[in-house]
């Protein structure tokens, strides 16, 4: 009985070490003392400046209290624990600046480290595979020579043994990111330039599959492209719902360009995580780059899940009855007094600057906690280029309780045609809280 | 004597309203580095969400947006035979503070002076027999043409969001707008804010005895607006909180929802807030400037050295700091030498209030510069020269909003306690006002100089004004009176209140007219009867420029502000085509 025990420890600890040893082989993918194959020009700095923008590298590699561009540190809560992201400054003591192009490569590209180790998918290495080599290059020719060196050692990952582990990430990546090189053969699958530029960027640097498709146990993302029926779904994040970007049919390209673009557009503005991507990423975009990723977008299948549909004569019965403000429930009562000063009776907001309300996907999605955190905690549009104006939404946490903003709630997703579940006071009090321990 | 000293820049901007925030960006978007001081607190439109706004009792009656009289105070007087004393508090006029000064709390009303404002002088020499006019009278003409200076309103129009009604496009008069207007270049950006029911009928009535109305031009935007900086302004919700208030709905321009927004986003410009300049610095041969001092929050002196200094401050705050620095002569009333200080005036208004038991006016669905209002009575449109008087005035009815401290009530009401309760009940609501509002001559002894008694908090003497109301404007008043109860006979009310200056009035600091305060460092084509040339650049010291109110030789009846607004990008032009290339005085004396 006990040499059996014995026998077994053995067998186990062998297939570790063999399991270990294969994830050695796992992580030798790449070149990791591959050249930068071409010069470094002001151009393809700026270039990469440019790509670094679409790959929002900044927004996980700088740390929100008042760090340095770059310059990592910013924890990242994952379910094992927390993640800082790491110094990608061209320092050679504390960054990347000692790194070579294969190094650079291997990190973008196959989500392997310096080191040799596997890295956390918080690196969204599974989408970035999709990067073509002459922009990896150009991102490496800013990341080496357009951006400030910062001396700032990287912070320890805030992950227990056994879990801080890295080895068997090594099969998760095998198992669920492609490699560099078959991400390229299926981009050869769309013809169209504008479209395949649009899948590029959607899928590759933009990365935007990272919070709009679910993922399934495993963490990975359940597809990276339009393959699959549920990429770009929609999901949730921190409590978020997260809308499904699949056709938009609520929206059109030039909505999809706006939005993205400014921060706005003829009928919404972006608030929660959005917000931020919007103001570093987005929003520094080229025109024509917003417009392949919107087409792109609209050409996917819909889910055809909770679409809203306009119904003339329930959003007429409930402008009606806002107008003539007689006999009015308190949900109604509470939208007169604090909300139609700027989206109106109507629900319609104005152009570019009060979202609109009848038909808003925050207004009718299944989960109504984004919902209920903006009627709290407000929101406010970033200053972009193309549109600079801060146009702050005030929260209303202090001026109604849970029962008041569950009333108001369930009157925005019933009012005019907008068509949801109504709201619980428990519901309110969740966000409510989650809002005041943030 | 300062003990820090900053980076220097290109320019440093003294005051961030709309002059300032005008200046600023306009410099800036050419390359210059910009430094704006602002004496007051930090604003941006976050600041004022709904409902925060929504306080008669801070912002209406306490001023909460206004400098206070410890910061800005004035001494006042009649005349140069008497003491002049400090304002302890605001009455008459609310100087702002802080960013968007009184560009924040200004109620939106975006009009035009006439062609014949503009060239007054030209207009009263060609109209008047000589004598008819009150001796002491130093009016003047602007130092520009309608032709030079439209394109820079337009430009300010389509800033603002301008809405109402085109009255006059390119020489062809279109019906519904001003016909007395300027031919502008280019439409209203926005159609006109809708009308509340006095508006209706001040209209018809007006309309039927002859006269012009046409809708309020204003600021208080009509439809969703972006402007050229692409700024982004909301069509407004008829909430009513506009003068003496932010507004709560980002729908009246202002340099928060017209400028400051880009302007913030410029690495070439930053500024600087609880930063008050005490003097502009001169060179020794007292030719140029050199920078300004200011006192910083914590207590020290500070000195920012520039290139160019434009004071963009209120028009007090300019002519005190020219005095303070030694820019130019101070303006003498005894030998009409000196032009520092020469030609201050303010403005008058009055009106009736009419009490109608059966009508029901709407106080809760109103905005500031809803209402009509006509210009018939403006210089060269009425008959002045019979009268012999000079000047004009807007005729014009607005639904007062609900807020109920100050309600109209009729005549007899008592004041507080159960009568006026009883008023309030009766009343409230059913009272509509015919108001107006008064252009305001220019006067050898009208003047502004430094206080010889009162000091402010760094030692240094508060500015004096010396002004009252001479026979022209309380004749006009007089003539308006009766234009007024014409209308009011027309519309019959049951009860009529009356608010008028009389032949002997004098000037009351004490009652609110409105912050239209004009003069006193004011451009013209002579360095003998101006401080300014036709750019708002001292005659005397050539890198200081000075946009605002204090440039208006008098008084007109249009509101001010888009005159300012005009005013500081002409000069704002002239500093990047002229000035950069060739530093020196861009008109020759």
């Amino acid at each position: 009985m006990k040499s059996t025990l014995i026998r077994l420890l053995l067998l186990a600890a062998l297939l570790a070490l063999v399991a270990w040893a294969v994830s050695l082989w796992l992580n030798r993918s790449g070149d990791a003392s591959a050249q930068m194959p071409q010069p470094i020009t002001e151009q393809l700095i700026d270039k990469g400046a440019y790509l670094a923008r679409v790959g929002d590298c900044v927004a996980c590699h700088t740390s929100h209290d008042g760090g340095k561009a770059f310059a990592g540190g910013l924890g990242i809560a994952s379910p094992i624990g927390t993640i800082y992201s790491t110094n990608i400054t061209p320092d050679h003591k504390t960054g990347i600046g000692a790194w070579s192009y294969g190094e650079f490569e291997r990190a973008m590209r196959r989500g392997i480290g310096h080191d040799g180790s596997a890295l956390y998918p918080a690196m969204p290495y599974p989408s970035y595979a999709k990067v073509s080599d002459a922009d990896l290059q150009a991102l490496y020719a800013y990341f080496m020579k357009g951006v400030a060196p910062v001396e700032q050692a990287n912070k320890a990952n805030g992950i227990a043994w056994p879990l801080s582990i890295r080895w068997p990430l090594a099969y998760w990546r095998a198992l669920f990111s492609p490699t560099p090189e078959t991400a390229a053969a299926d981009a050869l699958s769309i013809d169209d330039a504008q479209l395949q530029r649009g899948a590029y960027l959607v899928q590759g640097l933009g990365h935007c599959g990272s919070c709009h498709t679910p993922r399934a146990l495993t963490m990975q993302e359940q597809g990276l492209d339009e393959r699959t029926g549920s990429y770009l779904s929609g999901a949730e994040l921190n409590g978020w719902a997260v809308p499904a970007l699949r056709g938009m049919p609520h929206w059109s390209e030039q909505q999809i360009v706006d939005y993205l673009g400014s921060g706005r557009n003829s009928i919404a503005a972006v608030a929660g995580e959005m917000k931020d991507v919007v103001a570093n990423s987005t929003s520094h975009m080229s025109d024509e780059d917003l417009l392949a990723m919107a087409v792109y977008l609209k050409s996917l299948e819909g889910t055809g899940k909770g679409e809203y549909q306009h119904a003339p004569q329930r959003s007429q019965a409930t402008i009606a009855k806002l107008t003539t403000a007689k006999d009015l429930d308190l949900g109604q009562r509470l939208y007169l007094d604090n909300c139609g000063a700027c989206h109106f009776v109507t629900g319609q907001g104005a152009e570019q600057v009060f979202p609109r309300l009848d038909g808003a996907s925050v207004v009718n999605a299944e989960n109504p906690s984004a919902l209920i955190q903006v009627i709290l905690a407000g929101a406010m549009t970033p200053s972009t280029e193309r549109a600079p104006s801060v146009l702050p939404m005030p929260g209303f946490a202090e001026r109604m309780d849970d029962a008041e903003v569950a009333e108001l709630a369930s009157f925005l997703r019933h009012g005019w045609s907008n068509q949801a579940s109504k709201v619980t006071a428990a519901q309110v009090r969740e966000v409510r809280a989650a809002l005041q321990h943030h | 004597m300062p003990n820090i000293t900053n980076d220097e820049v290109d320019v440093v901007v003294v005051g961030l309203g709309w002059a300032g925030s005008l200046m600023s960006i306009e410099l800036a978007q050419a390359g210059l580095k910009v430094r704006a001081l602002e004496r007051g607190e930090d604003r941006s439109n976050a600041d004022f969400t709904y409902p925060k706004p929504a306080d008669q009792y801070a912002y209406g009656v306490r001023n909460k947006i206004m400098v206070t009289p410890k910061d800005g105070a004035l001494t006042v007087r009649h005349n140069m035979q008497s003491t002049a004393l400090p304002t302890r508090q605001w009455g008459a006029f609310v100087p702002g503070t802080g960013v968007g000064g009184s560009g924040l709390h200004w109620t939106g009303v975006l009009i035009r002076p006439t062609p014949t404002d503009i060239k007054l002088k030209t207009y009263a020499d060609q109209a008047y027999k000589p004598g008819v006019l009150g001796e002491g009278m130093q009016i003047q003409d602007y130092p520009f043409t309608w032709e030079e200076i439209e394109p820079y309103l337009d430009k300010f129009d389509k800033i603002c969001g301008l809405s109402g009604n085109t009255g006059n496009l390119q020489g062809r008069i279109v019906e519904g707008g001003d016909p007395f207007e300027g031919p502008r270049s280019s439409p209203f950006p926005l159609p006109a804010l809708e009308d509340t029911l006095n508006n209706t009928m001040f209209a018809e009535a007006a309309r039927k005895l002859g006269y012009h109305p046409f809708p309020n031009p204003s600021a208080n935007v009509s439809r969703a607006w972006k402007n050229p900086y692409g700024n982004q302004i909301a069509p407004c919700n008829y909430c009513g909180y506009c003068s003496k208030y932010p507004c709560l709905n980002y729908s009246k321009a202002s340099p928060q929802t017209a400028v400051m927004d880009s302007l913030k986003r410029m690495d070439n410009f930053d500024y600087r807030t609880n930063a008050n300049v005490l003097r502009v610095e001169l060179h020794a041969d007292g030719k140029t400037a050199k920078g300004v001092t200011y006192a910083d929050g914590q207590g020290n002196e500070v000195f920012q050295p520039a290139k160019i200094v434009v004071l963009a401050g209120f028009q007090f705050v300019n002519v005190r700091l020219m005095l303070l620095s030694g820019i130019g002569q101070p303006y003498s009333p005894l030998t009409g030498k000196g032009t520092i200080g020469r030609n201050y005036a303010f403005l008058s208004v009055g009106g009736s209030t009419l009490f109608f038991k059966d009508k029901t006016f709407n106080p809760f669905a109103t905005a500031g510069a809803t209402g009509q209002m006509f210009n018939d009575i403006s210089p060269g449109n009425f008959d002045g020269p019979a009268l012999g008087v000079i000047g004009g005035a807007k005729i014009h009815s607005s639904q007062a909003t609900g807020t109920p401290i100050g309600t109209a009530l009729p005549a007899g009401t008592p004041e507080w306690g159960q009568g006026w309760k009883e008023g309030m009940q009766d009343w409230y609501g059913h009272s509509m006002k015919v108001s107006i509002s008064t252009g305001c001559m220019s006067y050898r002894e009208h003047y502004l100089d430094l206080d010889p008694t009162y000091k402010d908090p760094w030692g240094q003497p508060l500015l004096r004004i010396t002004f009252d109301w001479k026979p022209n404007e309380l004749k006009l008043q007089q003539h308006l009176r009766g234009i007024v109860g014409d209308i009011t006979k027309e519309l019959n009310p049951d009860s009529v209140s009356e608010s008028y200056l009389d032949m002997d009035s004098h000037w009351d600091i004490t009652k609110y007219v409105s912050t239209h305060n004009v003069g006193g460092a004011i451009m013209g084509d002579s360095p003998e009867t101006s401080a300014l040339n036709r750019y708002l650049q001292s005659w005397d010291v050539h890198n200081v420029f000075v946009p605002g109110g204090n440039a208006f030789p008098q008084n007109f009846q249009a509101n001010p502000t888009a005159l300012i607004g005009a005013l500081t990008l002409f000069a704002a032009q002239a500093i990047k085509d002229q000035y950069l290339k060739n530093p020196g005085p861009l008109v020759q004396a």
